[in-house]
């Protein structure tokens, strides 16, 4: 177990460094300078503001300045807001988006569990239709297209909830956590449905019928242990998906956190800004996808035996 | 809906011996739900490719006179702001948006499937090189990625498919690495290479179309994630640029004034939400077809 651990925190490394590196020369790569947007900058200010962001020196010696600034957790200064850096543009969005997610994962494992044990339960009735026909429908219904028809139907027309906003009225955060959350439920529901049917058909579930256990404690006990495997396998990816994510509900809802961050950041070319939070972004799905990896192993028997036997 | 093929049928086949298609085929039609994935993909491409000579409205007329109106005789799904038709600005939008879904798609196709046949033909150092330079890719966090490519390159159209492309042909190398391991070992191979065949032509007409089956499939499944990002790209501003205009660009412009007309919103995400949902049914169906193997998940 532990040298599994550390072979796959071994792994991650240069899958952080490939990231950094391509998004480094990419941005730098890029037509136009950040500060091509003002016209009429004499010629000395444009050398003082590339002295200031290091950006007269040669590239590989702005790159390595850059790998050493973010080995000290220094992401750089953003080019748009001078005198911010990147990092403070994190702390100040970061906290928000990660409520968002977690609301927008608990309303996803909720309903979608529910849902797809419940559904596993009378495989091929129509309790295991209609609630995989909305599952169905949550998939097919992008998050850009679920999070209007919300606002519109109970925002505008019913006028239960606020239409946008975060933390300034009751109930604003209600909208923006089911838009996210929805699709997730719909996966979670698909996938708990998949692991349950297959984990009520062993063995040790009829023993544990023939035991005489009601059939409550059969299903919660017995199944959903082996059911939710998947499910934990899927959540680490589900949180590359939510940061994304955030990026469209976000803007929809006009909440002030990372992904609105960095999506004005992209329109605004500016280029420390995209490339921190680049980074930023990248660094948190590489630790989610190590974690959930880690659970997996450690939840699941047959995988732990698995690595014990030496794979 | 089981007993909907006749027996005779049945015993036909079963004289003349299926192939792997026509199994496939009766196992195809006997899902309702796929069947009508597969008419409704079918509709749509045929309305998309004829829609300069059938859309009831040129794609630039406007009527300012007549404004945003809702639906009515002369336009089925109302008319925008500019008092353009909708239905006509929404069959224009889907040769953009299924143009997207196939090219990405094939892109990945080609790569993903040349990566996965090599890798699991050549096998050994040369497949594991491959196979991690998927994995490092795969925990890399694409979306980000294309929103970043989308930004450093200028909205182009043809960078588009490439982007979406590079991202959705990973999975497709681990498909076909996975099927063409299995198949190396098996005595068709061995016979051909004991006939002396170049190892490129067993790979092409041996190996390829044995793993056709699941790429097929997921091909399938592709299709509709990638029309997806393209959709989930331009609502951001990102992606598909005016004057050109698709499913996604529409659902944007009907965001922002869905409050005095929803129908501007609300047709075209139905026209969105049907698409994925018909290219769904028939991905699922094809796979319980082609891969009975393969659980649903």
């Amino acid at each position: 177990m532990f040298r599994f651990i550390i072979s796959r925190v071994l792994q991650a490394i240069p899958v952080l460094l490939v990231v950094v590196t391509i998004t480094f020369f990419l941005v730098r790569v890029a037509p136009g300078g950040p500060f091509s947007a003002e016209k009429a900058v004499p010629p000395e200010v444009i050398k003082a503001l590339e002295a200031r962001y290091h950006l007269d020196e040669p590239i590989w010696q702005q790159y390595l300045g850059y790998l050493n600034d973010l080995v000290h957790g220094e992401f750089g200064p953003s080019f748009r807001y001078p005198g911010r850096t990147v990092n403070e543009l994190i702390a100040g969005g970061l906290p928000i988006t990660a409520e968002l997610a977690f609301y927008a994962m608990l309303v996803a494992v909720i309903i979608g569990v529910c849902a797809g044990v419940f559904a596993a339960l009378k495989p091929n009735t129509p309790q295991d239709y209609i609630p995989m026909s909305a599952a169905m429908l949550g998939i097919c219904m992008p998050s850009f297209l679920m999070g209007p028809l919300l606002v519109l139907v109970f925002g505008i027309w019913f006028e239960w909830v606020p239409v946008s906003g975060w933390g300034d009225l009751p109930g604003d955060k209600i909208l923006p956590a089911i838009t996210l959350g929805s699709g997730y439920a719909a996966f979670l529901a698909r996938l708990s449905r998949g692991g349950m049917l297959e984990v009520m058909s062993q063995d040790y579930i009829r023993t544990a019928r023939a035991k005489g256990l009601p059939e409550w404690v059969v299903v919660l006990k017995h199944g959903l242990r082996g059911g939710l495997i998947p499910v934990v396998a899927f959540l680490g990816p589900a949180f590359a998906g939510l940061l994304s994510g955030s990026f469209v509900v976000e803007t929809i809802f006009q909440i002030p956190g990372l992904g609105r961050f960095y999506v004005q950041a992209a329109f605004n070319r500016d280029y420390t800004m995209i490339l921190g939070t680049t980074v930023f972004f990248a660094t948190l799905i590489v630790l989610f996808n190590l974690l959930s990896d880690i659970v997996s192993v450690w939840i699941n028997p047959k995988l732990r035996h698995q690595l014990r036997e030496g794979k | 809906m089981s007993s909907s093929i006749p027996a005779a049928e049945i015993l036909e086949y079963a004289e003349k011996g299926t192939s792997l298609w026509q199994d496939a085929w009766i196992r195809l039609r006997k899902n309702t739900l796929a069947l009508f994935g597969l008419g409704v993909i079918l509709t749509l491409c045929l309305i998309a490719l004829m829609t300069p000579f059938i859309a009831p409205y040129g794609y630039e007329e406007q009527n300012l006179l007549l404004g945003a109106a809702p639906p009515s005789a002369e336009h089925w799904l109302g008319t925008d702001i500019f008092g353009r038709d909708m239905l006509t600005r929404i069959m224009y939008g889907s040769r953009v948006s299924l143009m997207v879904g196939f090219i990405a798609t094939g892109v990945a196709l080609a790569i993903g499937v040349l990566w996965g046949t090599i890798a699991g033909y050549a096998g050994g150092r040369v497949d594991a090189v491959m196979m991690r330079i998927v994995d490092i890719l795969y925990a890399l966090p694409f979306m980000i990625f294309i929103v970043l490519l989308m930004v450093v390159f200028g909205r182009n159209i043809l960078l588009l498919f490439l982007a979406i492309g590079a991202v959705e042909w990973l999975t497709m190398a681990r498909i076909v690495r996975g099927q063409v391991l299995s198949l190396r070992r098996q005595e068709f191979v061995e016979a051909a290479v004991s006939l002396g065949l170049s190892r490129w032509t067993i790979i092409r007409r041996h190996l390829i179309p044995n793993t056709l089956g699941p790429v097929i499939v997921y091909t399938t499944l592709t299709i509709p994630s990638v029309m997806l990002l393209e959709a989930f790209l331009s609502f951001l501003g990102l992606g598909i640029q005016p004057p050109q205009s698709s499913w996604g660009l529409l659902i944007s412009y009907g965001v922002e004034t869905m409050e005095e007309y929803p129908w501007l919103l609300l047709f075209p995400g139905l026209t969105l939400s049907i698409t994925l949902f018909a290219l769904n049914f028939l991905g699922d169906g094809l796979r319980d077809a082609l891969d009975p193997k393969a659980s649903r998940d």
